[in-house]
């Protein structure tokens, strides 16, 4: 095992990566390179890998073999979660999990960059500075009227976005969106297009996608899994006119 | 939920501190009062006997404070914490031991009674410093603090939650009964310690004293309650919430869920405990049955018909329930078990929320009734 980071200037590298649940790969030698500031979509079939993949990341799942490196030095196959997340990683599920029973606001809060301690959350004070900044966020994600609201009581759409500014409040350096518009009508999926462009200004994003009119959307550049590996990489028009991508999902 | 309904006004503002207060003097002066200048004639007066069973109630609230701090905010569903609150009470009971010097039945100047009858020679080593008031408070505190700090960070740790907790909990309360029936243990077996003489150099059995336990009851149920208070309106307290119903995003936004719920678990014990120490000089002994897996369950019911998550709620249910229970083992004993039993599945079907949940829910539906509609309509 190598201590040291692979040699590249990649944000997320992922090296050979195999997870298997009871004899099936969920993830068959993946190897994924992402570079800083990208904007980079995902797409697969039903059990490509796609989630275990995030999984992996955030340290959700350990690799059975593989690398994981983060800013080229950060082994990630060694961390656990809340490491991960105090990394820079930011994780947004396939379905919305955003904290019931807290409001709008709070959950904001809880999502700031700040010290994670439990003592430093004991004693935290919403300062003005901090104060400012949440409000920003719920301006940014469009639920300013919201605030105070139970975060239970949001529409679908609105949790997902709650979701997405959760992530963009701590200033993450990766992004990673599991189906951000799965479940949302025409209209939220294009405001979510909106705000995710808007998002990739300055950091990593990695979006998990089933929705190719919402994939076409971003343009952004594809990579395509099967059966726990990548199949093709490219552009949009690149992997929809390949033969073995129509093959085994878009041709269905 | 109930404990959100708060925001937007301040949690220490006057609407908080002016009926804390007036509740805080009515308790420390009603009962001296009422117990002391009244004539024991007139109809009003409280009788001695009634003064620690009023602090006995005091004590099993604070008990039931210190389980709705975890299962109300954190969802951790002890069913174990009257361990806690037995080994409060067992440091307790040591000290008042080793008050008791020459006037124990064997008059022996070095060994409480039960350690005479077994033949012993000399005090084991873990009875050092318990006839100092200092050394046996400090470990009224730590005793329970770090059984809770070990045992919570090995089930925390390996992720062990909701159900599966309970059981284990239920396991350490069951293993510490087995454990302190035993005469070699040291704590005085299935007899447990009792013939206190005095605390501090007052006699345990003097009304002024029992005045004087029944009104530290009341300041440490008061403290108690400010400590959870603050707890649970710091951002930790969101936190709290947030891991009660979403565990892994929490995970996922950085915090650490282990570290989390075992400060809460610790602090909790730590209550615990110290409700144990104070209930045992008012009621006379501490036997291993306080250890008992139905004791610890009936602190759950408490807190259920109460109303968890609320904070006030277990302190009214703890004496409420405790109440009823003094006059139906009196009045009906066979029967007190079914109520109980009833009660529970009544609170559990018809008041998920318990007393003071349901009331905060009526209020603040009255209050509010807009905020759920314009959310959909603007949706």
């Amino acid at each position: 095992m190598k201590t040291g980071g692979p040699e590249t200037n990649a944000l997320l590298y992922l090296n050979g990566v195999t997870v298997s649940f009871d004899g099936f790969k969920a993830l068959n030698e993946l190897s994924l390179v992402v570079d800083s500031g990208e904007l980079r979509t995902l797409i697969g079939p039903n059990g490509a890998g796609k989630t275990t993949m995030m999984d992996v990341v955030t340290g959700k799942t350990r690799p059975d073999t593989g690398e994981v490196f983060f800013g080229g030095t950060a082994d990630l196959s060694r961390l656990d979660e809340a490491e991960i997340a105090n990394l820079g990683i930011g994780r947004k599920f396939q379905r919305p999990t955003v904290f019931e029973n807290l409001t709008v606001f709070e959950n904001l809060e809880l999502s700031l960059a700040d010290d994670r301690g439990t003592w430093g959350t004991l004693f935290a004070r919403l300062t003005p500075d901090r104060r400012d900044r949440i409000v920003a966020t719920l301006a940014r994600i469009g639920l300013a009227d919201y605030s105070w609201q139970l975060a239970g009581a949001l529409s679908h759409g609105q949790k997902q976005w709650l979701e997405i500014g959760m992530l963009l409040i701590h200033d993450r350096t990766l992004l990673l969106l599991d189906e951000p518009v799965a479940g949302m009508t025409d209209r939220e999926t294009e405001k979510t297009a909106e705000l995710i462009l808007d998002l990739a200004k300055g950091r990593t994003i990695i979006v998990v996608e089933h929705d190719m009119a919402f994939v076409r959307s971003l343009g952004a550049r594809v990579t395509v899994l099967h059966e726990g590996s990548v199949l093709a990489e490219g552009s949009i028009d690149h992997v929809q006119n390949d033969p073995r991508v129509i093959e085994v999902y878009l041709g269905r | 939920m109930p404990s959100r309904i708060e925001h937007g006004k301040s949690v220490w503002g006057p609407g908080f501190w002016a009926p804390f207060s007036a509740c805080g003097v009515i308790l420390v002066l009603a009962v001296p009062i009422l117990n002391l200048w009244v004539p024991q004639s007139s109809a009003a007066a409280l009788p001695d006997y009634l003064v620690p069973l009023l602090g006995k109630y005091l004590c099993y609230a604070l008990l039931a404070l210190s389980l709705d701090l975890i299962w109300g905010y954190a969802g951790i569903l002890s069913l174990g914490h009257g361990a806690f609150f037995a080994l409060g009470g067992y440091c307790m009971g040591m000290y008042l031991m080793r008050q008791i010097g020459t006037r124990g039945v064997y008059g022996n100047p070095l060994l409480p009674d039960f350690m005479v009858f077994l033949n012993w020679r000399e005090l084991p080593w873990f009875w050092w410093g318990f006839d100092h008031f200092a050394w046996a408070a400090a470990m009224i505190a730590l005793v329970p603090g770090l059984l809770a700090l070990v045992f919570g960070w090995l089930a925390f740790r390996s992720r062990v939650t909701g159900v599966y907790l309970s059981i284990i909990t239920q396991a350490m309360t069951y293993a510490l009964m087995l454990a302190y029936f035993r005469n070699d243990m040291g704590f005085g077996g299935n007899n447990g310690m009792t013939d206190y003489k005095d605390i501090l150099g007052w006699d345990v059995h003097e009304s002024s004293t029992r005045l004087g336990l029944y009104v530290a009851s009341v300041v440490a149920l008061g403290l108690g309650y400010l400590m959870c208070r603050y707890i649970t309106n710091s951002k930790l307290g969101r936190l709290l919430l947030a891991l009660r119903d979403a565990e892994s995003r929490v995970r996922f936004l950085g915090y650490s869920v282990t570290n989390t719920k075992l400060f809460v678990f610790t602090v909790s014990a730590v209550l615990a405990g110290i409700a144990g120490a104070l209930y045992v000089p008012q009621v006379g002994i501490i036997n291993p049955s306080e250890f008992s897996p139905a004791n610890s369950i009936e602190i759950a019911i408490w807190v259920s018909i109460g109303g968890r998550g609320t904070l006030i709620g277990p302190i009214v249910g703890a004496i409420l329930v405790n109440l009823g229970k003094t006059w139906l083992t009196g009045a009906a004993p066979e029967t007190w078990l079914f109520v109980l039993g009833a009660l529970f599945v009544l609170s559990t079907l018809a008041f998920p929320k318990g007393i003071i949940g349901s009331i905060r829910q009526i209020r603040w539906v009255r209050s509010r009734p807009s905020v759920a509609l314009s959310a959909r309509e603007q949706a």
